[in-house]
């Protein structure tokens, strides 16, 4: 970058990183990265159908479903925390919406009345005002989320416990409500805004998948927030040192509250996505999903110590998941194998990260 | 040389603090003059970090009274104490590593500008007032540099450079050459000496007689909570100081 000042000391033995040992180049998302690209070349080679239009609209997809959630869990491990609630948040929230949406929908019911009233024929259920079903399920399944990463938050920041056992039990604590609200059944979105649910949800625009268009307008925001506000300059405070950050007055707590929050909504709205696409919430939606969704984040490049981390890395990380995923399958590679590959590589990501700072 | 000014920039008369059963700090009287440097010196629990604590706002006194440029003043939380122009470079530096060298001058009072309803960091602003800050303490450093890849003398400048954003009046160092090499401990009372051009009262805490002997004016030195000395540097010695410090000899 130049500097438009004139330099009010001269540099005589203090040297300049090269370019190509800062930034991007120089960390394990960059690594990766250029690993994804290699992979995307073998893959063209391996398998003819790699790069149709068809599998490559499939890639997309299949990546979104865990990339907003890998966005959201990316902010708490910056701040050196982790979540491993995401994945029944993500069930959760799928299940509160259309829950609610089934329920605002029925015309007997107290609330429905408000809601619908049944067409001419007494059976067609149509919505007085359209849309407005759709978004107070939706709005009901995020405040959920958004109530869970509350008391995570509180849990965590206010009254100084452990994230990594906050999290745990609130796993369990909201896949339990998930079996207590269904009665262990799962519940489908229904009603006159169902057919909106679904466009929203798994629909496509201009052959673009929606989850897809999602993640990128969420990912961008992301970057911004994270490298242009001071909330994201304290986000990565915090993870680099959480006592520097308190002492140089920084709302550590309103911070923490703050991305537990974020990824507690960033989890509730992957969950209602993947809902919408798999076209009902059952009870045991996303399960262990939370194991990817760190997985992904971390092969990208977050750093579980805190203060690394960003959108490109987790989306690189689960592009890499679901490339290999996809591969394996066009290869004719037993599925099973699949989980194994995906351990062999966090663990090669992390070392080669490794090896380069120990290089330096 | 430092009496331009008459009114002390800190002046404390009688603080003492209990903790419960244990009485910390008993009677201390002192006084720290603008541009003045002091060294503030004294065994593991004579009581300077309580003190050190006390001006910076973490702890409130149990009884006596602060005074600071003549104002009475009550400290809650270290923000309190940091508002009117008390800055406290830590030991450990309170620095974030993954950071740059101008994030961490400008962490939790950074430049913003306004676009609407959002604010985003004024990233240019932020590195030009950080680099006329290194430029000012004469330090080799970069304000887009990893303060991870930095050494201890460029550290120090960080942290020191922090305290002069908000033109503190009176900086307190905890023991800023304890962990670092000979050449970098040249560089940070190089860095002191600036602060002092500036007017700036500094407050050396420190363990190491040479640097205390080398940068300071005036040596206070505690022992069990109490001020047992406090003398311009050139009437004491080095061996009075040691004596002070371990109680060979009681008072001066």
């Amino acid at each position: 970058m130049a500097m438009p000042m004139e330099s009010p000391i001269s540099f005589t033995n203090v040297g300049r990183i090269r370019w190509w040992q800062r930034g991007i180049f120089a960390s394990q998302t960059g690594y990766v990265l250029l690993a994804l690209a290699v992979l995307l070349v073998i893959m063209h080679f391996a398998s003819p159908y790699f790069f149709t239009e068809g599998n490559m609209q499939n890639v997309a997809k299949n990546f979104s479903f865990i990339a907003i959630a890998t966005l959201g869990v990316t902010f708490v491990i910056i701040t050196g925390g982790i979540d491993l609630s995401v994945g029944s948040m993500m069930c959760f929230s799928a299940m509160i919406t259309s829950m609610v949406m089934t329920e605002l929908s029925a015309p007997g019911s107290p609330a429905g009345a408000l809601f619908v009233h049944l067409a001419a024929d007494g059976k067609t259920v149509i919505a007085n005002v359209p849309g407005l079903i759709l978004l107070i399920s939706i709005l009901a399944g995020l405040g959920v989320a958004l109530i869970a990463g509350l008391v995570n938050g509180f849990c965590i920041a206010v009254l100084g416990l452990s994230p990594f056992v906050t999290t745990l039990g609130m796993l369990s604590i909201v896949r339990g409500l998930g079996y207590v609200v269904s009665n262990g059944r799962g519940s489908f979105p229904g009603g006159p805004d169902a057919d909106r649910f679904y466009a929203l949800t798994s629909g496509d625009v201009l052959g673009v998948p929606v989850p897809f268009i999602y993640l990128v307008i969420l990912a961008l925001t992301m970057a911004v927030v994270l490298h242009h506000t001071s909330f994201g300059r304290h986000v990565f405070a915090l993870g680099g040192n959480e006592k520097a950050a308190e002492l140089t007055g920084i709302p550590v707590v309103r911070v923490k509250i703050e991305v537990y929050v974020i990824c507690a909504l960033a989890a509730g709205l992957q969950g209602i996505i993947i809902s919408g696409w798999l076209g009902s919430a059952p009870a045991n939606m996303a399960t262990s999903y939370e194991l990817n969704v760190i997985a992904a984040a971390v092969i990208g490049g977050a750093n579980l110590a805190g203060g690394i981390g960003g959108p490109l890395g987790a989306i690189v990380g689960c592009v890499l998941l679901e490339v290999i995923r996809n591969g394996l399958v066009l290869a004719q590679v037993s599925s099973y194998w699949q989980q194994t590959l995906v351990g062999v590589i966090i663990i090669l990501a992390v070392l080669v990260d490794r090896i380069r700072s120990r290089m330096s | 040389m430092a009496n331009a000014d008459a009114t002390p920039v800190l002046e404390l008369t009688g603080i003492g603090k209990e903790f419960g059963a244990i009485r910390a700090l008993h009677g201390v009287d002192m006084q720290v003059m603008p541009g003045e440097v002091v060294g503030l010196m004294g065994d593991n629990g004579a009581g300077k970090s309580t003190l050190v604590k006390i001006i910076a706002g973490n702890f409130r006194p149990s009884h006596g009274e602060i005074r600071f440029a003549g104002n009475a003043v009550h400290f809650n939380r270290p923000v309190d104490a940091r508002a009117v122009g008390i800055e406290v470079v830590y030991q450990d530096l309170a620095l974030s590593d993954n950071l740059t060298a101008a994030a961490n001058v400008f962490l939790g009072r950074e430049l913003k500008r306004r676009f609407g309803p959002i604010a985003l960091l004024d990233h240019r602003a932020m590195a030009a007032r950080a680099l006329e800050l290194f430029g000012e303490l004469r330090s080799e450093t970069r304000p887009d540099d990893l303060v991870k890849q930095m050494s201890g003398g460029q550290r120090q400048a960080v942290a020191i450079a922090r305290t002069r954003l908000s033109n503190a009046r009176l900086v307190m160092m905890d023991e800023p050459t304890a962990a670092i090499s000979v050449r970098q401990v040249e560089q940070v009372l190089g860095l002191i000496h600036r602060l002092k051009e500036q007017g700036v009262a500094v407050m050396l805490i420190s363990h190491r007689m040479p640097d205390v002997f080398a940068v300071c004016d005036r040596v206070i030195v505690m022992r069990r909570g109490e001020k047992r000395a406090d003398k311009p540097i050139h009437q004491t010695s080095p061996e009075e100081v040691t004596a002070l410090i371990t109680g060979a000899k009681e008072a001066a």
